[in-house]
Parts: structure tokens; sequence; C-alpha cells
């Protein structure tokens, strides 16, 4: 199975060091009508056609927009939807069509923690029995054992191993996301992939989850996929930052390189909306306001989907859909940069050029 | 006053939360079914009728007459009709001279019986077939949801009284008979509830895991459907008294002469305007019955979502 993807190009990191590999993963929502005779009249290209690569111990952050496809992109990893097209490899396996049943070894290796700590959790059962969940499900350890190991995980993850008989609702949602981060590190996983882990708590509280997502990455060697539409967020935690947009991977590159050179149109205006804690630098900053919406997943723009909104845009873009590569010389034959930013552009942001549109 | 000192002077209100702390939804759901005087009214009723059941027996020789025993000397009157209630038998007695109050005591473990086994059967069903309707897609759910609708369309009473003169009447037929037209309303309300309840976040989290269909819909779904569940099985058991008269009252239930409300009330029609405490007394008892268990029912579902409007402020 490995044979059949593509192997980076020659002279890079070697293979092994991925622990994902997804190739042109595509993932359709159709879009039914109809009462008993349903009839697709639509898809949504929630994600269409994304390459990317998560290598081992690294944190790689996703950002973007609400509805560019993230979300979809980081269920599609963890096969919890089938893909329309394309490939994951896991650690050396090809997991984009194995079934259900085929999966569950696979899940042991691969965990999630959700945006909503209040939804992520049955209210109808015991933090014990949620946290011991993985347990059960894959028969690793029964009865006090299971409740022993149970309340190491919640030691470990800053709560009181006494209330391993209390509901979820008796905690609050700073608790309730280590009780999700608890049930997620319980099999001791390779990858966990955290979607929004913390776009629903306090501010104060969000620090709190970070830094424990980030001794615990230390301590047992994790891989995460970090997926946040807070900037700061995603540059605080991340190695690598992947940009998206109406479910393409725009720009990718080292996180401190992407925050200091951008060099797709969005992402330039992306960084310039964010937020600065400094109110004199906020003052000084040039924000770059893009006109009209996000366009609508289920009949995107021809050629670059960002060319209606983008400040640069010429006559190529609206026709010929760019692909990720290296740097920003764009002519025949440039020397390729060897520090793996890639963006998906005819027309990059250059250092010190000015966009359009600015306020 | 500066703003730490604000700050600092401000009374964090402390919330006295270890009352609920650890307790389990059922557990403080218990604790608003006990202080709700109408459900334990109606429990204590409940729980009475049970024991009268189950005691028929003894009773009925503390009373000294058996239900098909009829009295050859103070049964009826001169005239052949039934007797008025006297020191011989308090509740009077029926057109064949035998004991209201014992066999009203007897019918009561027949609609008990019969009604609690009907409820749980159909419940029992309609909740596989709801799980399954609401859990494994909209292909399933469209079959399903069909034949839910065909079972809901059907004559019923028209259908019990065919079945019955077809396979004979009997207990075992008649729970079958009401659980086979009650399963299908239960299959749609859980139905309904498992299609909310799996697009929760921690169903996907529980997929996430590898936990298999059966585990997410027996560990993860069905505790939520608990409490509507229950309410609806409270509700369901008068309704299943009722339908058990009913067949009885037809002469398609309960064979005389083994005592029923419904072929009591039956057989006391043609006398009621010379003997009332013949129809009487079985109505009373079907009436209070079916009034205590959906009070009881309303009680439950107040206990258990206590969101929920109120109809009649207590």
């Amino acid at each position: 199975m490995i044979e059949d993807t593509p192997q980076p190009p020659a002279g890079t990191r070697p293979a092994d060091d991925d622990l994902v590999r997804a190739t042109g993963v595509v993932k359709y929502f159709p879009i039914r009508r109809g009462i008993i005779f349903k009839h697709e009249i639509g898809q949504v290209r929630a994600v269409d056609g994304v390459d990317l690569t998560v290598r081992r111990g690294e944190t790689l952050g996703l950002v973007g927009e609400t509805g560019c496809g993230k979300s979809t992109l980081a269920r599609c990893l963890t096969r919890l939807y089938p893909l329309t097209a394309g490939q994951v490899v896991f650690d050396g396996t090809d997991i984009s069509t194995l079934n259900r049943g085929q999966l569950r070894p696979f899940r042991r290796d691969v965990q999630m923690i959700f945006q909503d700590p209040y939804g992520s959790l049955n209210p109808r059962r015991r933090v014990g029995s949620i946290i011991g969940d993985p347990f059960a499900i894959h028969g690793v350890a029964d009865g006090a054992e299971r409740k022993r190991k149970v309340q190491e995980l919640m030691e470990l993850v800053g709560l009181n191993p006494e209330h391993y008989n209390r509901f979820p609702a008796d905690f609050s949602g700073g608790q309730r996301q280590r009780i999700g981060v608890a049930r997620a590190l319980a099999l001791r996983p390779k990858l966990i992939v955290c979607d929004e882990p913390v776009s629903a708590l306090d501010v104060s509280i969000q620090a709190q989850i970070i830094n424990l997502l980030e001794s615990l990455q230390d301590d047992f060697g994790l891989t995460y996929v970090f997926i946040a539409h807070d900037l700061s967020v995603v540059e605080h935690v991340s190695d690598r930052v992947g940009v998206m947009y109406l479910g393409r991977l725009v720009e990718l590159a080292e996180v401190d390189e992407l925050y200091r050179h951008p060099h797709h149109p969005y992402t330039v205006a992306l960084l310039s909306a964010a937020g600065t804690p400094d109110p004199n630098k906020a003052r000084k900053r040039e924000r770059i306001l893009l006109t009209g919406d996000v366009p609508s997943p289920i009949d995107p723009p021809s050629g670059c989907r960002f060319h209606p909104r983008c400040p640069k845009a010429r006559d190529r873009c609206s026709v010929d859909d760019p692909v990720l590569m290296p740097g920003t010389d764009r002519r025949p034959g440039a020397e390729p940069t060897g520090d793996g930013h890639v963006t998906a552009c005819h027309y990059p942001v250059l250092p010190g050029e000015v966009l359009a549109g600015r306020t | 006053m500066s703003t730490t000192e604000l700050f600092e002077s401000a009374e964090v209100p402390t919330i006295d939360t270890s009352g609920t702390l650890g307790r389990s939804p059922w557990q403080l759901a218990w604790a608003r079914l006990r202080r709700d005087r109408v459900a334990l009214v109606c429990g204590a009723f409940i729980v009475l009728l049970g024991l009268v059941a189950a005691f028929a027996g003894p009773l009925s020789k503390l009373i000294g007459w058996s239900p098909t025993q009829q009295d050859r000397i103070n049964g009826l009157t001169p005239d052949g009709l039934p007797a008025p209630p006297s020191v011989h038998h308090l509740l009077g007695t029926d057109n064949l001279g035998r004991d209201v109050l014992v066999r009203v005591i007897y019918g009561t473990r027949v609609s008990l019986a019969v009604g609690v086994a009907a409820a749980v059967a159909a419940v029992l069903i309609g909740v596989i077939v709801g799980l399954i309707a609401g859990y494994f897609g909209p292909a399933v759910d469209a079959i399903v949801s069909r034949l839910m609708d065909v079972v809901l369309s059907f004559p019923f009473l028209l259908f019990a009284i065919a079945l019955v003169s077809v396979v004979g009447p009997s207990e075992l037929v008649e729970i079958g008979v009401i659980a086979f037209f009650s399963w299908a309303a239960v299959g749609r309300i859980v139905r309904g509830q498992t299609l909310s309840i799996r697009e929760k976040e921690y169903i996907e989290a529980a997929r996430s895991l590898g936990a298999s269909d059966r585990r997410i819909m027996f560990v993860d779904v069905l505790p939520n459907l608990v409490a509507p569940v229950l309410v609806y099985t409270t509700l369901l058991i008068p309704v299943s008294i009722v339908f058990e008269a009913t067949l009885s009252y037809l002469g398609v239930g309960i064979i005389p002469p083994t005592p029923s409300w419904g072929n009591m009330i039956s057989d006391a029609q043609d006398v009621y305007q010379q003997a009332w405490w013949f129809l009487l007394f079985p109505g009373i008892a079907l009436i209070a019955t079916t009034l205590a268990f959906n009070l009881l029912g309303d009680s439950v579902r107040d206990a258990l979502d206590p969101r929920t409007e109120r109809l009649f402020a207590k």
C-alpha cells in the first residue's frame, strides 16, 4: 500500500518521519431533496483536494474561516467520514478504504478532542465511565484496574480522582474539557486531533488547557493536529500551520515563517484581521478588508477559489487553478526553496508588498 | 476606591451545590418525586392495588366468598335480582348471586397483570424498533417508519375482535393484542429522540473511540431515552388497563366466569337500574386505577424534566 503514495522529494526528510500522509483528500456531502424518493440535487464540496503530511511529534495547526473545511478535513484524517476520493496513510497503513471493523485497531492510535465540552460528554453517564470508555471498548482493562487507570488519568489532567462518580453537569467548562483530554489520552494514542479544543472556553481557561496539551505532548510524545480559528492560539501551539480556504489548503509553512512572511493574499488578510493585545500596535497595523462573503462551497468559483475576493486577482486567476508551490518565484526554472513554505497562488505576496484594499 | 480594592471587596457569590454533586439524574428525579404529594398518594394507591391483586386469594377467604361462588341463600332477592350491599355482601352481589367485592378484588389482579404486561411488552418492542429506525439512517428509517404508520392506522378494535374470534380468547392473546397496537406509538417517540441524540458530539466521540453500533445504542443513546420512555410507560399502563376492560366488556378478553372489571360492567348493564352497586364498584375501581396511573405519570414527567411547564401550577 505504501508504494502507491507519492514519496517526498529526494533529499528531504525520510518518509518514516510522516505520521499521517494525506493525498488528494476530497469530501463532498450530497444535498438531497424529496420525501420518499430522494434525489441528489447538488454537493457541498467541504474538502476538495487536500495534500497534507503530519510529521511525528509536531503540532500542525489548521486555520481558516468558519466553513472552510477544517473540521471536515480532520474527520477525514481520522476516518470518521468516508472519503469521497483521495488517500490517507497513517503510520504506514492506508486507512482510506478500511471499513469500520478494520479501523478498530487504528482507533486506538488516533483520538479526537472536541470543540464543545458540553456536547462531547454524555450527560447521563458518570465521568469515570466516560473516561473509561476507551478501555471498555478496546477491552484493555476491567473492574478495579480500569478504575485505577481512570483515576490516574484524572490526576494527570488535573482533575480530582475522587470526582470519579460525578456527572458532567457537576463540572465547569474547563474541567469538562480536561475530561475530554483524559478520554483522548487513555490509550496513549500516537495522534490527537484537536478540533477547536479551546474555542468554547473562557480566555483564562484556554491557557490552562493549552498548557496541559503542551505538557502532555512532551510527556507522551504526542502528535497534534490543532484546528482553531484563533490565530494567536495557533501561533502559540503550532510547529507548522496550514491555512484553508473553501475546502482547499492555500498555504502551509513553519509557524514563524507563515506569520512573518505570508505569501497568500488570503493569509495576509487573515493575519491582518487578527487582534493584537497592544493598542498602539493595533492602531498602526494595516487591516485588509476583504470584500464580499465566502462563496458557497456548493458552487465554488472557477480557477483560484479566492479570486473573487482577492485584491491581487488577475485574469489568469479565474481560469487557472493554482497548486501548492514552494517560494514566491513563479517563473519557470526558479530555484526551489527548501524551507517547506508552500503557497497555492499565481501571484504570491512579496515581502514588503502592500495589498490594496487596506483601511 | 481603586479597581483592585473593588475587586477584592466584591463578595463572590457561592452556590451551594453540595446537595446535587455526584448525584445521578435519577437520584435527583427521585428526590423531586418524593416531594410531590400527588405522586405519593397515587403511588401509595397503586402499591395498595398491587398488594390487593397479590393477596386476592387470602382476602377472599377472609371475606368468605370465592369469586365464582354463588350465594344460594342471600345472593339474590326474591325477584331474582342482585342483592344490595348488606352484612352478607358488603358491596352487594351480581346477577348470579356472587360477591361483588371479591370479584372486584380478583378483577384488580387481571387488570394490573394484563395492563402492566402489555405496556411493558409494547415499550420493549417500541424501544428496540424505534432505536433501530432512528439510529441506522434514512433507508432503515423509511421502512420501519412506514411499518409503524401501518400499525397505527389499523382499526384496532375491529382487528382485535376479529383476531380473538379466530384464535380464541385468553389472557396471553389479550396481552399480545394490546401490545401489538401500542408499541408503534412508543416506537415513534423513541425514533424521534434517537434521531436528535445521534447527532450529538458524544456519539461522534464514541464512534471515534471505535465503539460498535450496539454499544453506542445501548450505552450512549439508551440512557438518554429512559426518561421519556419511563413517562410513556406509566401513561401507557392505564391505557392498557382501559383497553383490557374494553376487550373484556366486548367479550373478547377475559372469559367468564373469571372476573374482570370489563366483563363485570358488561354483565351489569342489563340490571343497573335495579342494581347500581353491580355497575358502580367495578367502574370506580377502573376509573380510580386509571386516574392514579395518569397522575403518577404526570408527576414522573415533572420529576424527570423540571424545565417543562406544568399545566396547572400547584
